[in-house]
């Protein structure tokens, strides 16, 4: 399978061309620097995100959140989802854990922001 | 029963609500939409012309003349925005001055004090950002501009201090008559009347033909207009207007009284009395005829684009009298420019009409004064510390491109016929109508809104009624 | 009336940055002056992460990002005053705010940093004609509304401008569960970041359409849709290419402008390529100690940017209220050349320049394989070769204290293009 991806490891934005065997790249063309072979690889193998949304508190304030690490792109929405139902009160500091291991990933969700 | 239902609360209902309220007279304007100022009124030229445009021995001449003399006292008993600052009619062309002196002998005739031609030379002594081009010009030292805004609304809180009642989003779907009196039928209600005046601008001819079987038709004239910064507001003092020709009335440059510039209208007959959009052949056009009259307009200085709709009557004149065929009914159609300018005529020309069907007898305390929101980027440190100490609000700016105060914001929403939308508290205090058009200060505004509408912040409107929303949504 | 030895307009990055620098650098007597009621400035609503790769080696989010400075302002016992609006600054550096606490007043400073950011440039500015409804929003407004005020918009978005606040935007409203039909951008090229493009628009599946504008509004009360057509090399419309996309959101991220009406107020020489004040190496405006950074200066595309030219601001603020002697001579001017849309500085000191000068700017269009080369006559003072420079990354350069030496007349900041 031929994967088409753009470069995001400099303004270049190389067009990268991926050969893709069982979820693997096997070969990359159209990159300038070993940066595009990577991120292809990376971006073929495991796509990962870090989350960032917020959190409707008890209080109606939103708080700033995010994926205290990156979490599979595939899961995304199911993470968002997740972290629009819980349940927080103010008053929240910065770097508290809002959701542990958010969708079994094993990232925590944490505030970003002392809110209240 | 009232004495008295107006329909329409633009700027000729409040005017003649606002004169009814002189008497002892039970008065009810009915608009259809959610604020005062909605239509014709909220988007026009604001201009207070002098009356030289009109043709002697019409009720235009007359009315306009009259209007322009007492606006500036009444902007002062009504505290609202008006400036003398005069105007000049330009021509191109030589072969056209005697267009222009007949206009000045028009001016005479109706009654307009000091209009002259003077030459293209003596325009630019005055006026330097006028273009070579100009060969002459008619001065009119007595024109004027307004804030339109805060002339209808001064107008309509002062009829409500003076008891006129406003039933604001309630549309009229009928009028019947009965014996000696009206049943004006809405989406909210029956109200009885002695004596229906209509004033439903460009949908005068719908509710006229609710009661007669007189011909009355109201053609929509669009007129698009561009809006500068105030820092091109200074680029001339006078309002400047062509001098009309066979292309046309011309596109006019004129200061706002907030010191902002303003270009247009174009003029398109339309259909719909719903299209206030702005076109883009419609801009440029505003954008090419604006620069044959003044020198390096700054137009990457726009900040907004918009269109407002003329009520054009088959007359040329203001169609104002009791209906022939439905005693009791009367007109107030027609009523394009210079219909602002002649306002606060029209309202005492109406009450006289009034005054021949039922009898009326002054109220023997009526309010003449009406004091506006506070304006704290007029006051001095001392008053503005006195308004802060007073509420902590008054210190808290929202606007920040018009310097407006949550104070100010609370006002608006507060006062009778307060403000309900992001356009009327933009109307009423001009937050929001400066060169960032409400970017920072929207949030903060709804909030404003919706703590005294007792709704949450998402649900706060720009425009309309909150009561068809819920319809719409069931 | 209240004095200062340095007042600080704007409690952003910029304006935080620059109290610590000036505190750090033995001045005490300083106040920030900011119009919001927390610290932070524009960071707060950017709650994306990205920030702050250069300056903690970290990726963080805006108002984490934001917290760590805030604290650092803290830490040092910085005052700092908020919800404090300056309506005012006179050429004799007396400032005019109004605030809930002090009311109104005049505070006089002996030294001035002005960091009061920029603002989105509105629809009437882009004079796209039709009606005017409710569902038409800068992107930052619609930012806040959904990050701060837990107000999402609409349900059906287009967003015209593929600016970065455009983009982060259009992620955003996806997560909160609109549509996000297509972003529109009038060039040919984005003028936000790659890396958005990729994360934002096509983790998404969302359209970017390049080279299109919206040329009609629709909907008198509430958005119903807009209409957009494809445009050509000149920007026009062309007939017969528009296309309905029935929405109820209308997003524009279509270019900041510096916030520049106080200093416009105080009489500061603004640059019409920048709409910020003109500098000198020290950031210093046409008004002697009246020193600007950050976004009023010149829209930057990275915080961490802000934070460095903030802290020299706030340097050389601290060094002017000790009373550093003016810089000597002349300046020379710093004239943008082929390729280069603007520099900042615009002017510069070679004698009183530090070891190294940074100069700032941005292209014109995309470079590939290009240098960018800074000159004075004949005489070459840096030349440094780049793989690609685009519009939407400003680029910095630092020409050293030996090389401006050789500086005479006026400096040209250029690129040159890669024989082809």
């Amino acid at each position: 399978m031929i994967r088409e991806l753009t470069c995001i490891g400099c303004p270049m934005g190389c067009s990268l061309t991926v050969e893709v065997e069982n979820g693997e790249a096997v070969s990359v063309s159209g990159n300038t620097c070993k940066i595009g072979e990577n991120y292809a690889k990376s971006e073929i193998s495991a796509p990962t995100r870090v989350v960032t949304t917020t959190v409707i508190s008890r209080q109606g304030i939103p708080v700033p959140v995010k994926t205290a690490g990156n979490v599979p792109k595939e899961k995304i929405f199911e993470v968002v989802s997740l972290i629009k139902n819980a349940k927080l009160s103010l008053p929240v500091r910065l770097g508290d854990v809002i959701l542990p291991d958010v969708a079994g990933t094993g990232v925590d969700v944490k505030a970003t922001k002392t809110v209240g | 029963m009232y004495d008295v239902v107006i329909v329409g609360a633009g700027v000729i209902g409040c005017a003649v609500a606002r004169e009814l309220s002189k008497y002892q007279l039970s008065v009810c304007v009915v608009e259809r939409e959610s604020d005062v100022c909605e239509g014709t009124s909220k988007a026009n030229s604001a201009i207070i012309h002098a009356g030289f445009d009109c043709v002697p021995g019409t009720l235009k001449a007359k009315l306009n003349v009259r209007g322009s003399k007492l606006l500036p006292e009444l902007s002062k008993l009504l505290d609202f925005e008006f400036k003398n600052n005069g105007a000049f009619v330009l021509c191109f062309d030589k072969e056209q001055i005697g267009g222009l002196e007949e206009l000045c002998e028009r001016g005479k005739a109706n009654g307009v004090d000091g209009v002259r031609v003077i030459s293209g030379d003596e325009a630019r002594a005055m006026e330097p950002a006028l273009t070579d081009d100009v060969v002459a010009a008619l001065y009119a030292p007595t024109s004027g501009i307004v804030c339109p805004f805060g002339m209808t609304i001064a107008l309509a809180e002062n009829a409500v201090k003076n008891g006129v009642e406003f039933r604001l989003s309630t549309e009229v779907k009928g009028i019947k008559k009965t014996d000696g009196s009206f049943t004006v039928l809405t989406e909210k209600g029956e109200l009885e009347a002695r004596i229906v005046i209509n004033a439903a601008g460009v949908y005068a001819d719908k509710i006229h033909s609710m009661v007669s079987n007189e011909k009355l038709s109201i053609i929509p004239r669009r007129g698009e207009y561009m809006l500068l910064d105030k820092d091109a507001g200074c680029l001339v003092s006078h309002t400047i207007f062509q001098q009309p020709t066979k292309m046309g009335k011309g596109i006019l440059v004129t200061p706002t009284v907030h010191g902002n510039l303003l270009l247009g209208p174009t003029a398109d007959d339309i259909e719909d009395k719903e299209d206030t959009a702005t076109t883009r052949q419609g801009l440029d056009k505003v954008r090419q005829m604006a620069g044959l009259s003044v020198k390096g307009i700054p137009f990457n200085k726009t900040i907004t684009g918009f269109a407002g709709l003329r009520a054009v009557g088959d007359t040329h004149d203001f169609i104002i009298g009791e209906c022939k065929d439905c005693k009791g009914f009367i007109d107030v159609a027609g009523i394009e420019s210079p219909g602002l300018s002649s306002a606060p005529a029209i309202g005492e020309y109406v009450a006289e009409i009034v005054g021949s069907i039922i009898t009326l007898e002054k109220k023997e305390t009526f309010y003449a004064v009406r004091k506006g929101i506070t304006r704290m980027a007029e006051l001095n440190p001392e008053e503005k510390n006195r308004m802060i100490a007073r509420d902590p609000a008054y210190g808290t700016i929202v606007c920040r491109c018009e310097g407006i105060t949550e104070g100010e914001i609370k006002e608006a929403v507060e006062r009778p016929l307060g403000a309900t939308t992001l356009d009327g508290v933009k109307r009423r205090t001009r937050a929001g109508m400066g060169r960032c058009q409400a970017g920072f200060c929207s949030p903060k505004t709804m909030a404003v809104i919706a703590e005294k509408l007792g709704i949450g912040i998402g649900d706060v409107k720009k425009n309309g009624c909150y009561e068809s929303e819920v319809g719409e949504d069931a | 009336m209240r004095e200062f030895e340095l007042v600080i307009i704007g409690g952003g990055p910029a304006g935080m940055a620059a109290a610590i620098a000036a505190k750090e650098n033995g001045i005490d007597d300083i106040v920030i002056l900011e119009r919001d009621t927390q610290l932070g400035g524009i960071l707060n609503q950017c709650i994306h992460n990205g920030f702050g790769l250069h300056t903690f080696k970290e990726e963080l989010t805006g108002p984490e990002y934001a917290e760590r400075y805030a604290a650092k302002v803290y830490e040092l016992g910085i005052h700092f005053e908020l919800g404090a609006m300056v309506m005012d600054i006179s050429k004799d550096k007396e400032i005019t705010v109004i605030s809930r606490t002090h009311g109104a007043e005049t505070i006089r400073a002996k030294a001035i940093v002005l960091a009061m950011g920029c603002r989105e440039r509105p629809r009437g500015a882009l004079g796209i004609p039709g009606f005017r409804p409710q569902g038409v929003y800068t992107a930052g407004t619609a930012q806040k509304l959904v990050n701060c005020e837990g107000v999402i918009p609409g349900k059906e978005v287009v967003i015209l401008g593929s600016g970065d606040i455009g983009l982060i935007m259009a992620r955003r409203m996806t997560l909160e569960g609109a549509k996000v039909k297509a972003v529109v951008e009038l060039a040919p090229y984005s003028s936000g970041l790659k890396r958005n493009i990729v994360q934002c628009l096509d983790d998404y599946g969302i359209p970017l359409m390049l080279s299109h504008t919206v040329v009609d509004i629709k909907g008198k009360r509430k958005l119903e849709g807009v209409f957009v057509a494809a445009v050509d090399e000149k920007n026009r419309p062309i007939e017969g290419t528009e296309e309905y996309f029935p929405c109820d959101t209308l997003l524009l991220s279509c270019g900041l402008i510096p916030e520049n009406e106080l200093s416009r107020s105080a009489g500061v020489e603004l640059s019409p390529l920048t709409n910020g004040p003109t500098v000198d190496e020290s950031l210093e405006t046409s008004i002697e100690g009246v020193f600007a950074c950050g976004n009023v200066l010149h829209v930057h595309d990275l915080v961490d940017f802000v934070s460095e030219e903030a802290s020299r601001a706030g340097k050389n603020a601290a060094d002017y209220i000790k009373g550093k002697p003016a810089s000597p001579g002349v300046p020379l001017d710093v004239k943008p050349g082929n390729g280069v849309r603007y520099t900042v500085p615009s002017r510069l000191y070679t004698e009183s320049a530090d070891d190294g000068v940074h100069i700032r700017f941005r292209v014109t269009g995309v470079f590939k394989g290009a240098s960018i080369v800074v000159s004075s006559g004949d005489n070459e003072l840096l030349r440094r070769k780049g793989r690609i420079f685009v519009p939407s990354e400003m680029l910095d350069v630092v020409v050293k204290k030996e090389n401006l030496e050789l500086a005479s007349g006026e400096i040209e900041v250029r690129i040159e293009e890669a024989s082809v």
